[in-house]
């Protein structure tokens, strides 16, 4: 009965005392949050810090014989031989080709089909159509690839019969490479502009509804309410989204632009991790890969750090 | 004054109405165009090949037919890679459930010494990784290649996932873990008793989250896995597809191989073997994941 009432105060003290403990006293007294730690931990550091380690190999010339550790130090020769390519400026070209035009078209797409769900008023409709555009989110790219084969192909997709038959002749979309920007960004639109609503719809739904019925009693019409009422009220996601796209102008999404990448469309399909897979895994160039790898995470890095910060500056919260 | 206002408001209600009417069918119209290519590719895969080359576009088709689907279950590839998935996400989703709910638990306690510098160095990773090629040897140097172990191990944790754990954990009511541990419970026991009972719906999307990102990856199952017995259904789609769009050297091998490309209708049967268990948990996944998008917005 004593000991119980020991084990009380000494928990009790553990629970509401723990500023006063020595860290030894502290770790022992929450031994299990700390064994519960461990396996998070060790995934942390085998999967995630020692493949960052891992990147030596772009200061090295990586051979499969040798293994990472015993491969020779050639400084930095893979960076300089990877600027030196004329595929350089080419990878540039289209991760920030695809990335603009992502920028002008694709990103207004879901504050637009945001301004038209708010202004729908019947619940179970406007519900349902939600229920709709969410959907794409949730498909893989392949099943998104295959859907527009299905629909895009030259021989027997769906919108090149319907083409047909009004007499136009179909464009080669999934072969030339001056449509492959656009296709991408086509897919994005489809795929991503429900979910996109979520956000701003989110922000909407803080909108005192009292601040319509005083505008409506003032006699402002729709525009005008929207005008007033609406846009500043989603202003500063729309800001802060923008400021973030900004900074992961690197990474396009690779999945979707392998899975549509061809050997015709290559010259505009090409974008760094595509590129980095093919010259890593499938030719074996190891070393060269991982500098290309690392030029762009930390490019990458920097870009969405930056843009974080002028995100705070600019009165929003931040991501990190 | 009110009456005045009141007849304003009936005046601007009239073009209203009509503006209304515009917005509603263009929503209702963006809606449908949104589930239009599966409608078609859905309705194609219960027809005939003689109806497909004959009708440009249909929704439901005039003779309805198995035969597509008849193939695709006897071609064995697709129901083997429908298997695959199926154990890969089962297994996935258990793993990186338990590995995220175990460390985010601890990481919820103010009070935790060191929580700053773990959280700090797994926030890190959200913004740099090793990259394709480092990982890549690195799975190769654990012996992983080739296994559905590296595809579940090397996403088990999702900072951005476990984070939204952590956050809904800071959420619970203190009093309750308090209590239990003044009772004599230590830590563990009250993870186990207190806290999980009481985040059934962060466990329910977080699983869905996990869950789907297991059963749509495609890259990492295509670039570690290398015996076609354990392609995933992504893989296999892929190559029904993809081969039979002729664009590729390989496509012609393949065809030089295996005889003529699948026929329309078992493509579109395979989009839809392949989309159907999506869908199936959609209506849950429906229910769960703006709850988790929203507690993933709290702060913590």
């Amino acid at each position: 009965m004593k000991s119980k009432q020991e084990q009380n105060k000494k928990v009790k003290k553990a629970v509401f005392n723990d500023s006063k403990m020595s860290t030894l006293t502290y770790m022992r007294v929450h031994k299990w949050l700390y064994i519960m730690l461990i396996p998070g931990v060790l995934y942390f550091i085998m999967f995630r810090y020692i493949p960052i380690g891992g990147l030596i190999i772009a200061f090295k010339n990586y051979s499969p014989f040798r293994g990472i550790w015993k491969s020779d130090w050639v400084g930095l020769d893979n960076f300089k031989q990877f600027f030196d390519t004329k595929d350089f400026w080419i990878l540039l070209r289209n991760t920030l080709g695809i990335s603009l035009l992502q920028l002008v078209i694709y990103f207004p797409a879901p504050i637009i089909l945001s301004l038209f769900l708010n202004e729908i008023k019947h619940m179970g409709y406007k519900r349902i159509v939600q229920t709709l555009v969410y959907i794409p989110h949730f498909i893989s790219w392949v099943i998104v690839a295959s859907l527009t084969y299905q629909l895009l192909n030259t021989n027997d997709g769906v919108v090149t019969y319907i083409f047909n038959t009004f007499g136009i002749t179909m464009p080669e979309i999934l072969s030339k490479g001056k449509y492959f920007w656009g296709l991408i960004v086509g897919q994005d639109i489809w795929k991503e502009t429900g979910y996109g609503t979520i956000i701003f719809l989110a922000a909407l739904s803080g909108v005192n509804q009292e601040m319509y019925e005083a505008a409506r009693v003032d006699g402002a019409g729709r525009w005008k309410m929207m005008w007033y009422i609406t846009l500043p009220a989603i202003k500063g996601t729309v800001i802060m989204m923008l400021i973030l796209r900004v900074g992961s102008l690197l990474n396009t999404g690779y999945e979707q632009i392998f899975l549509m990448r061809n050997d015709i469309n290559i010259s505009y399909a090409d974008v760094f991790d595509t590129y980095i897979y093919t010259k890593g895994i499938k030719n074996g160039k190891y070393s060269f890969s991982a500098a290309a790898g690392m030029f762009k995470s930390v490019v990458g890095m920097i870009m969405v750090l930056g843009a974080n910060k002028i995100a705070k500056k600019a009165g929003e919260t931040g991501i990190y | 004054m009110i009456k005045t206002s009141r007849k304003n408001k009936v005046k601007t209600g009239v073009a209203d109405n009509v503006t209304n009417i515009i917005i509603y069918v263009v929503i209702g119209l963006i809606g449908i165009a949104t589930v239009l290519p599966f409608l078609y590719v859905a309705a194609g895969s219960f027809a005939t090949d003689k109806e497909l080359t004959e009708r440009a576009f249909f929704i439901i088709p005039s003779v309805w037919s198995l035969n597509a689907y008849k193939y695709a279950v006897n071609n064995g590839n697709i129901m083997l890679g429908l298997w695959n998935s199926i154990k890969l996400t089962a297994f996935g989703v258990f793993t990186s459930m338990a590995f995220s709910l175990t460390f985010a638990y601890p990481l919820s306690k103010s009070h935790l010494r060191g929580r700053n510098i773990i959280l700090n160095l797994v926030i890190v990773t959200m913004l740099f990784s090793g990259g394709l090629i480092p990982t890549y040897l690195v799975m190769q140097a654990y012996g992983l290649y080739d296994t559905y172990a590296v595809l579940i191990l090397m996403g088990a944790i999702s900072p951005f996932n476990m984070i939204i754990i952590k956050n809904f954990f800071q959420e619970l009511p203190k009093e309750l873990e308090e209590a239990a541990l003044i009772d004599g419970s230590n830590e563990i026991k009250t993870f186990f008793k207190i806290a999980l009972p009481l985040s059934k719906p962060v466990i329910a999307s977080i699983s869905l989250f996990y869950g789907v990102g297991y059963w749509n990856d495609y890259f990492n199952a295509m670039i570690y896995l290398n015996t076609p017995k354990k392609y995933t259904v992504q893989i296999i789609l892929r190559n029904i597809i993809l081969l039979a769009s002729n664009i590729s050297d390989a496509a012609l091998d393949y065809y030089d191989m295996n005889g003529a490309p699948p026929d329309k209708a078992v493509k579109m049967a395979a989009t839809v073997i392949a989309t159907v268990p999506i869908l199936c948990v959609y209506p849950f996944i429906q229910k769960y994941f703006a709850q988790g998008v929203m507690v993933g917005a709290v702060k913590g």
